[in-house]
């Protein structure tokens, strides 16, 4: 994967391997992010949050949620809500193609409390390890612009990533509010 | 036996848990007077599982305190002994000590000896009450607990054991000469044989056994030992072992100990009294002792001293034991900073007490006797103070704190233990193992059919047929095997009940009350890890529903109820929910002086209005379980908030509706995060849904003839006499239907709450058990649907609320009706 990049030295066997990279490679100040594809656009999200990433298949259809909400999945006997993130961002939609990916997160919300949740992205794209003094300060797009979803900005060889707040843009709360929105636009 | 035995232990400890529920169990179903011959045999049997048990696994505490109850059972089983309700209840509590024993043993806690002791001495004295033959047996019996330490335990020259193996000892494998032979390794061993029972030659069966043996054996031996040579064959023979009086005069023999019995009796109604007004002595001769009390409350304290004087004065027979309590308390005392110097104190103030108490009954010669009493119980205490090695003095100050404390968190460990240890294992009733066991059965004749047709060299269109025929079982086995699986975990509630009736058993004596508890839907079947959690709230809303919910006798009377109350805790599914209900017929909540206590306590402001049912709800508030509401709000509320905290942690609701002088009713709904359904798949659009089957009534063809629009908007069907509103699946959900016609889709007729309304779905598949997934887990809750399941194909279905849907349709309905009006 994309963690031979790291410049690795060349480990005895795989666990010293893991071992080093996390030890000697990530310090307090770096994060790994796991980026991905959407309409072009690079987004990253904490790698530890990642939880699996999984092709798209077909989702059970929750009646009277936000369409964004593509429906539920079960992954090994939990039920996993999928949200389209092209729809949450309200980008163009695409069809789905072979690249078409499922990242199921794990989003904390409230102390204590974790969810499991899934994204459709247009494809992954790679791990960075970002410094933290290397991630910028959202800008503020003014009002039309909700920027509430995005943590900050990043440089990774001269690519733009925009690293998300999952938790912010996945929570319930945020769910229920947006529903409560819709329903008011009714 | 030099084999590891460990392995087993965990499987004994959980048999003799279980064994001692059924004791419990049955004990409360025993008839007084006339009991039941087969009710106690079963709790014989309980209890002698648990003794051979003990026994094999060297728990001799266990072996030789269960054995008392066995001798009292066995009494009881020969109608020797009449089943009396103290005997129930001495037998109750020994379940109880043996359940705290097992526990400690389990956690390698120490064991609380003074109360073992205590309940054993009971059950001796209940033993001794009618035979004399057992009590012999008893108090030897009493007198065998493994000593604590070696140096303590009197010297006891030796032990003369009568040994007469049955007729067929040797048909079972056991010879008795060895175990002679094994004898005579363990001291000096002199034996008599008696033939007198042999029979004439010629009737002799010689794989009969005919001897008896009485056996002197000298050498300082431990009981224990020797019945571990006994231990195969103890079914098998008549076996006494009584010791040979000691050579070293044991110096409590020259003390009146009837004398000291008389005064004790005389001094015991004042007990409490005096225990208080020693302490109040002792600290205010020497401060300094005080001190040492400071971990604990002189209640505590007290009610602990009495104890233990009482122990002393019932046991001074059975030096013994007497011994070896009293090292351990020593040993106990030094851990708490008792100085030596220090008992003398306490002795002296002791009897300066006693004799204030006693008045002129306080004779020199009791006053000698008491003397010399405390001063051998002093001189033990210190003895055993000593005997603890130096090293253990680092630790005790940090890990010893005081009696109170130690005593608590001895109980609650083992608790904790328990708790992790039962969710390692779980019991499944051999139907749902045996189902499992047929269906694998199945699928191994499906399995081996279908590569038995791979084989076949010609594959022609007969071949794929029976392809097709084979995959479809192959997919029922496969899909019924999942869902039995996942019953497994699903156990009845009444694993949870059934330590209700002890419970309302023992607080209806100690409150003088007479209650009946009533259960139903016992077999209601909840997830496990549920059911874990859910016991101690219920535990907690019956004592409440018990101790201030149901009113004493007379009071009942006067108020023209029956004189025995009932509470009545009841479990059923329902709506995804799982309810549990507590009712009692007693006074109900007192509104006013809960609403008075709120405003009181600032809860609620002086002029809000509330319902009755909201100030029943302040029962819950955090604020509603200080000490003081106690007694000011008949008590109700305490820790109420407790209760409502650890249900909402299960994701379940808890309410309370209350009739003034009618008693009140607590409602638990708790999600079946993991519990099962039985639910009918239906199709709408390219979805599918589960409806459960309980609220199905009936499902029908559409006949157009019979649907009716009422103003245009809502319509309805007519059902044989009836009118049922027609609910749109499909339009509730906002899909595309597969049918746009009425009249080829199906109507199910569903209630909830006693109201119908027909569903209009495309089709129906089969019906199917599902077990219930949380939505709210990683989403949210969405009304109309309770929760989701997945299906035999590893898709998700989503389960119907019917009680959602029906507020739904009539949220649509006044909606439309707005419409109408606004347009």
């Amino acid at each position: 994967m994309a963690l031979t990049e790291q410049n690795v030295p060349a480990g005895d066997n795989n666990s010293q391997m893991d071992h080093s990279i996390v030890g000697a490679e990530l310090d307090e100040n770096t994060q790994q992010f796991l980026t991905f594809i959407l309409a072009g656009e690079e987004y990253g999200v904490d790698i530890l949050r990642v939880q699996e990433i999984k092709g798209w298949d077909a989702v059970t259809q929750v009646p009277n949620t936000p369409e964004y909400v593509r429906g539920v999945i079960n992954l090994r006997g939990t039920i996993v809500p999928i949200i389209d993130l092209r729809i949450r961002f309200s980008i163009e939609q695409l069809e789905y193609g072979p690249t078409t990916v499922v990242i199921v997160l794990k989003v904390i919300s409230g102390a204590d409390n974790s969810r499991i949740m899934g994204i459709v992205v247009d494809g992954v794209s790679d791990v960075y390890n970002v410094k933290n003094e290397e991630i910028n300060a959202a800008p503020d797009f003014g009002d039309g612009v909700d920027s509430s979803f995005v943590k900050g900005l990043a440089t990774v060889d001269e690519k733009m990533v925009i690293i998300l707040d999952i938790d912010h843009m996945l929570n319930s709360n945020e769910l229920a509010s947006v529903n409560k929105a819709v329903d008011d636009e009714e | 036996m030099t084999f590891d035995m460990s392995q087993f232990l965990a499987t004994f400890y959980e048999e003799s848990f279980e064994g001692l529920d059924i004791m419990e169990t049955e004990l409360l179903a025993l008839d007084v007077g006339e009991a039941d011959l087969e009710t106690i045999n079963t709790i014989f049997r309980a209890a002698h599982s648990i003794k051979g048990g003990s026994g094999t696994f060297g728990l001799n505490d266990v072996a030789s305190f269960t054995h008392v109850m066995e001798t009292l059972l066995d009494e009881m089983r020969d109608g020797k002994r009449e089943v009396t309700q103290n005997a129930v209840n001495i037998l109750l509590e020994s379940v109880d000590v043996l359940r705290e024993m097992l526990s400690a043993l389990q956690a390698e806690d120490d064991l609380d000896s003074e109360r073992i002791a205590i309940v054993k001495k009971k059950l001796d004295d209940l033993l001794a009450s009618v035979s004399n033959e057992s009590t012999a047996v008893a108090a030897t019996e009493a007198s065998v607990a493994e000593p604590a330490t070696e140096t303590a335990v009197p010297q006891v020259s030796g032990w003369t054991i009568y040994f007469k193996p049955h007729e067929d000892m040797l048909q079972t494998g056991n010879d008795p000469v060895r175990m002679l032979r094994e004898l005579a390794t363990l001291g000096e061993l002199s034996s008599a044989v008696d033939t007198s029972s042999l029979p004439e030659f010629l009737l002799m069966e010689p794989e009969n056994s005919y001897f008896e043996w009485t056996v002197t054996l000298t050498g300082d031996i431990k009981k224990s030992d020797i019945e571990e040579v006994f231990e195969w064959v103890e079914d098998g023979c008549e076996l006494t072992i009584t010791p040979i009086a000691s050579d070293v005069t044991s110096e409590n023999s020259e003390l009146d100990i009837e004398l000291i019995k008389t005064t004790f009796e005389m001094l015991a109604p004042q007990g409490e009294k005096l225990v208080a007004r020693f302490y109040e002595e002792l600290f205010k001769r020497f401060p300094d002792v005080q001190s040492l009390f400071a971990n604990t409350t002189p209640e505590k304290q007290q009610t602990k001293l009495l104890a233990a004087l009482e122990l002393v004065v019932s046991n001074l027979e059975k030096q013994d034991v007497l011994v070896r309590t009293l090292t351990e308390m020593g040993m106990r005392h030094k851990n708490y900073g008792v100085k030596i110097e220090q008992y003398e104190a306490v002795s002296s103030t002791l009897l300066d007490v006693m004799q204030e108490f006693a008045g002129d009954a306080w004779t020199d010669k009791v006053a000698a006797t008491w003397k010399a009493a405390l001063a051998l119980v002093t001189n033990t205490m210190i003895a055993g103070q000593q005997a603890e090695p130096a090293a253990e003095v680092e630790n005790s100050d940090a890990s010893v704190p005081a009696v109170a404390t130690e005593k608590s968190t001895a109980k609650k460990a083992p608790a904790k233990r328990k708790a992790s240890t039962e969710a390692s294992s779980i019991r499944v009733s051999i139907d749902k193992v045996d189902e499992l066991i047929n269906m694998v059965g199945e699928l191994v004749i499906t399995q081996s059919m279908l590569s038995q047709l791979g084989e076949e060299e010609n594959f022609g269109e007969e071949q794929i047929e029976k392809l097709k025929s084979g995959l479809i079982q192959l997919e029922r086995n496969t899909r019924e095997m999942q869902e039995n699986v996942m019953r497994i975990r699903m156990l009845p509630i009444s694993f949870v009940f059934q330590r209700f009736p002890r419970l309302v058993h023992d607080l209806s004596g100690k409150l003088d009350k007479k209650i009946e508890l009533i259960l139903s839907g016992e077999s209601t079947e909840l997830d496990k890890t549920v059911m874990e959690k859910i016991g101690d709230p219920l535990v907690h809303l019956i004592r409440n529903s018990l101790d201030h919910g149901i009113e004493t006798p007379d009071v009942r009377v006067a108020a023209g109820k029956p004189e025995t109350g009932e509470i009545h805790l009841n479990a059923y599914h329902e709506g995804g929910n799982i309810v549990i209900e507590i009712t009692d017929d007693g006074a109900g909540l007192n509104l006013e002086k809960i609403l008075a206590k709120a405003k009181g306590s600032g809860l609620v402001g002086e002029s809000d209005k509330l319902s009755d049912e909201d100030i029943a709800d302040l029962i819950f508030q955090p604020g509603f379980s200080t000490a003081d509401v106690v007694s000011d709000v008949s008590g109700r509320g305490v820790g109420m908030d407790v209760v409502r905290r650890n249900i909402r942690a299960l994701g379940g609701t808890v309410d309370v509706k209350t009739t003034t002088g009618q008693g009140s009713v607590f409602t638990i709904r708790l999600p079946l995060t993991l519990a099962i359904l039985d639910g009918q798949s239906v199709v709408v659009g390219e979805e599918v849904y589960i409806v459960p089957l309980v609220a199905i009534i009936e499902s029908v063809q559409v006949d157009t003839s019979l649907v009716n629009g009422i103003t245009g908007q809502a319509e309805v069907y007519r059902l044989r006499n009836e009118y049922i509103p027609i609910v749109k699946l499909h339009d509730v959900f906002n899909i595309k239907p597969l049918h746009t016609e009425m009249k080829d889709g199906l109507l199910v007729v569903v209630e909830a709450e006693g109201k119908k309304v027909a569903l209009l779905v495309d089709d129906l598949l089969g019906q199917q058990q599902v077990v219930i997934k949380s939505l709210e887990t990683n989403f949210k809750s969405v009304e109309g649907i309770s929760g989701a399941t997945i299906l035999g194909d590893g898709t998700v279905a989503l389960i119907l609320d019917v009680t959602g849907l029906i507020s739904i349709s009539k949220k649509n309905a006044s909606n439309v009706k707005k419409l109408t009006v606004a347009a």
